[in-house]
């Protein structure tokens, strides 16, 4: 536990100090926010404002954005010498990391609450109470841990860094092909099937029905085992491919 | 085994798919003293350090360090030894200081010793002025010095260092040798892995020369050096023609040839008539060769002799 709390400070000060990762990761949702609202929204028309229903979907694709950070960083903490050394110390590579996602858990939250601020600015009106409000940010942050120790999974994974990189693109497929940006019904019938049953759909419309008061009934368990299955799956997955690369 | 061997591994095995990479390895290090595995390229240095440092498992074969079995007493072993690879294990983004804090308290220590440790630590390794400077604006030399610096942080009594001087300037290769020197004189036991003979004749008080996974030799510096005679004879030629001539017919026994000089080098004892008699041999008569020189042999003619081809070029 000490050496994935020291781990964890390893890593957030690693990406302090990594400021065009940090840049990216915290501004690109709030660009993408922009664009979505500003320049697709005119053309969008789903009976209510754009704004209060693309902002859950922004923060979906800002957490995978994240998590992205996440498997590059793991990616080259592997090709690194540095692994040699904390395996050498008997450092066990769960707290290795762990200490990777609690600092994508943190880069989140702040990245979340950018986003939530310049929502607000630009008319983002949500009506839930603070009950809501924190049920919605549990199941958000729910989400981060799963793609986050996903992504330490690819990061594992691949071997060099643009491929996490580019691995984190493909999960970002997974955001835009979801009720996240437009409704399902809106698409062609083909990928309806796909977009109603993948993770994305449910996790957006419990943070959305949580945000904008709505039932979420249909959407909470799917969502909560969604994010509980991949988390418990990469978990595994991660240990499993550390003990690999490091045999 | 023995109290006194801080290593002692018998008939390591490893293979990586089909290709074997140790084929039977025998180590003994007395604790407390600096043993080096000297070899080329490919010759299984570092995966004879990376067993002994729990990092990989033999195929077959056992080996204890520090006393303990480095596969079923992995945990022991790593609370006493530390690895300094070949490439720095820092991170660049932080500072000198914040590194080596982040290895004590993975080692263990509490908050307050880990400050102090990390202080003791960069003032004996000159870097105090560069301690609070992030990494990535190291010299080459100073990494070597924070990461080795690192890997003592936990106080190991076994320290191994994975070819400590590869890629350094000869400056920087000097400060290295010091250090690593000093190391020694405090009683850990260390065991270095080098390409430089240089290297191992300075520093080890044993040396094993490791070549395609066997070890071919074993011994102190004058040990090696007396297997193949004290000095050597080099002869320097007339002509191309003749240097190959010369060649041809000291054959087996030339431990150097170098074309462009036109010089054959010989291992002699250094006695005159040894050195008449190889003249006589080499150029019966007497117009192949311009001059000769007889000068002490160095680990480089033993690594030949022993291994049957020269040393590869170090990739600097």
């Amino acid at each position: 536990m000490s050496d994935a709390l020291t781990m964890a400070t390893r890593s957030l000060r690693l990406s302090v100090r990594s400021p065009d990762a940090l840049l990216t990761a915290l501004f690109l949702p709030v660009m993408l926010m922009v664009v979505f609202v500003y320049l697709f929204g005119g053309a969008v028309d789903i009976g209510t404002r754009y704004i209060d229903y693309v902002v859950p979907g922004v923060l979906l694709l800002c957490a995978v954005t994240g998590a992205g950070t996440t498997a590059v960083t793991v990616c080259q903490d592997m090709a690194a010498g540095i692994i040699d050394r904390f395996r050498s110390m008997d450092v066990p590579g769960t707290a290795v990391l762990a200490g990777h996602v609690t600092a994508s858990l943190l880069r989140n939250i702040v990245s979340t609450v950018l986003v939530a601020a310049v929502a607000f600015g630009i008319g983002f009106r949500p009506h839930a109470s603070a009950a809501r409000f924190a049920a919605a940010l549990g199941v958000l942050l729910l989400f981060v841990a799963a793609v986050s120790w996903l992504a330490a999974a690819l990061g594992l994974l691949v071997s060099a860094p643009e491929a996490a990189n580019g691995a984190m693109f493909f999960l970002m497929f997974f955001c835009y092909a979801s009720s996240a940006f437009v409704p399902v019904a809106t698409m062609p019938w083909w990928l309806r099937g796909f977009a109603r049953n993948q993770p994305a759909t449910p996790v957006t419309e419990t943070i959305r029905g949580l945000l904008l008061r709505q039932p979420v009934g249909p959407h909470l368990w799917p969502a909560l085992a969604w994010c509980g299955g991949i988390l418990a799956v990469s978990v595994l997955l991660s240990m499993v491919l550390f003990r690999r690369r490091t045999a | 085994m023995s109290d006194e061997l801080a290593i002692q591994a018998d008939g390591l095995v490893k293979s990586y798919r089909d290709v074997r990479v140790l084929s039977g390895v025998d180590l003994q290090v007395p604790a407390g003293t600096v043993f080096a595995l000297l070899g080329p390229n490919g010759a299984g240095k570092t995966t004879t350090v990376r067993i002994l440092a729990t990092l990989s498992v033999a195929d077959g074969g056992r080996a204890r360090v520090a006393g303990f079995d480095v596969v079923r007493e992995r945990r022991e072993v790593r609370r006493r030894i530390s690895l300094t690879g070949q490439f720095a294990a820092l991170d660049a983004a932080q500072t000198g200081e914040e590194n080596l804090r982040m290895m004590g308290r993975l080692a263990g220590l509490s908050r307050a010793a880990t400050r102090r440790r990390a202080a003791e630590l960069l003032g004996q390794f000159e870097l105090t002025a560069a301690g609070r400077r992030r990494v990535g604006s190291y010299s080459g030399g100073m990494r070597r010095r924070l990461d080795l610096a690192a890997s003592l942080v936990g106080r190991p009594s076994v320290i191994f260092l994975d070819e400590p001087s590869t890629g350094l300037d000869l400056s920087s290769r000097q400060t290295m040798w010091q250090v690593i020197a000093d190391l020694a004189g405090s009683g850990v036991t260390v065991f270095l892995t080098t390409q430089y003979l240089e290297e191992a004749d300075r520093l080890a008080d044993t040396i094993a020369v490791l070549d395609g996974g066997r070890l071919v030799a074993e011994g102190t510096a004058a040990q090696l050096k007396r297997r193949i005679g004290a000095q050597r004879l080099d002869l320097t030629c007339v002509t191309e023609a003749a240097w190959a001539e010369v060649a041809r017919r000291c054959g087996e026994r030339a431990v150097h040839l170098d074309r462009t000089t036109l010089t054959v080098g010989v291992p002699t004892g250094g006695h005159a008539a040894q050195v008449w008699a190889l003249l006589d041999a080499a150029d019966p008569d007497r117009t192949l060769i311009a001059s000769f020189a007889v000068r002490g042999a160095t680990l480089d003619d033993v690594f030949l002799t022993l291994t049957g081809h020269p040393k590869e070029t170090a990739d600097v």
